[in-house]
């Protein structure tokens, strides 16, 4: 096993690990830590594959401006701990077994498909996730989606402020 | 590394994604569950970009392919930033008429 796979590893359990805290926490503000966690686990996946700008832009948009906001929120409401009415045992239950199920029929489906058999991963190589080839098709190509996206976040802004106001 | 591990985590961190919705009953909470969704599957988008990279990068010298991958994972992290704003947004509006954030006093919409 070399170097690689030993991070690989390592950030698949750390990430797995603070994704189970979010659910398991009952104070909904280390929810939102252990969150952050997670995604910074993903932006060490992200730097593994070398796609450097998507770690980058994970960082800044969710764990900096997103996770920001949800705190925000949270203390606005000031929610208590115990506050929140838990679901029956029963529901819980048949929550988890009804994700557990489907994780091992995907599980298992991959598992079977011949086309991924032999199939792997670029790990440290490879220049498309550069900040250079992404600039240039997100401004050649893609710009239509671009500025399109502007658009959305605009309405998405007028919309917030049309929500919240009342 | 085999595409195969990427796809076995990004399932696992998915399907934990589907239990906090179907188990937790704070709004804020479920919210945060569906975001760990969005996470999983840009981290896939990625792997594949990289297998397909990589495929490619074995038959030319230096190859631009799987790219498309990337700016879609882009895009996607645009989406779920206005998709925060409006839900966070209809959350603090709930809280304000009901005093709670149990999505089960969301089922008035049903009469």
């Amino acid at each position: 096993m070399n170097l690689l796979e030993i991070i690989f590893y390592a950030l698949s359990v750390f990430a797995l690990v603070c994704a189970i805290m979010v659910l398991v926490s009952k104070n909904p503000i280390h929810s939102v830590l252990w969150l952050i966690l997670v995604f910074f686990a993903i932006s060490g996946h992200y730097i593994l594959l070398n796609a450097q700008f998507l770690a980058i832009v994970n960082i800044i948009v969710y764990a900096g401006a997103i996770m920001v906001l949800f705190l925000f929120v949270i203390m606005l409401m000031n929610v208590k701990k115990d506050s929140e009415p838990q679901k029956q045992l029963f529901v819980k239950f048949i929550g988890v077994i009804a994700g557990g199920s489907f994780l091992t029929l995907l599980i298992s489906l991959v598992k079977q498909s011949i086309p991924l058999v032999g199939k792997t991963v670029l790990l440290k190589e490879g220049s498309i996730g550069l900040i250079n080839p992404l600039g240039k098709a997100l401004f050649t190509d893609y710009v239509v989606p671009f500025e399109i996206s502007s658009v959305l976040f605009l309405s998405a802004m007028v919309g917030a402020v049309l929500i919240g106001k009342k | 590394m085999s595409i195969q591990y990427y796809i076995f985590f990004c399932l696992t961190l998915f399907s934990i994604g589907v239990v906090g919705v179907l188990t937790r009953r704070n709004a804020i909470i479920v919210f945060m569950c569906i975001e760990l969704m969005l996470n999983a599957v840009n981290l896939l988008l990625v792997a594949f970009s990289k297998m397909y990279n990589g495929m490619s990068m074995q038959n030319g010298a230096v190859s631009m392919a799987g790219i498309d991958a990337q700016i879609f994972v882009f895009f996607i992290m645009v989406v779920a930033a206005a998709e925060v704003s409006i839900g966070l947004a209809i959350i603090v509006m709930m809280y304000r008429n009901t005093h709670s954030i149990d999505v089960n006093f969301l089922n008035r919409l049903k009469n």
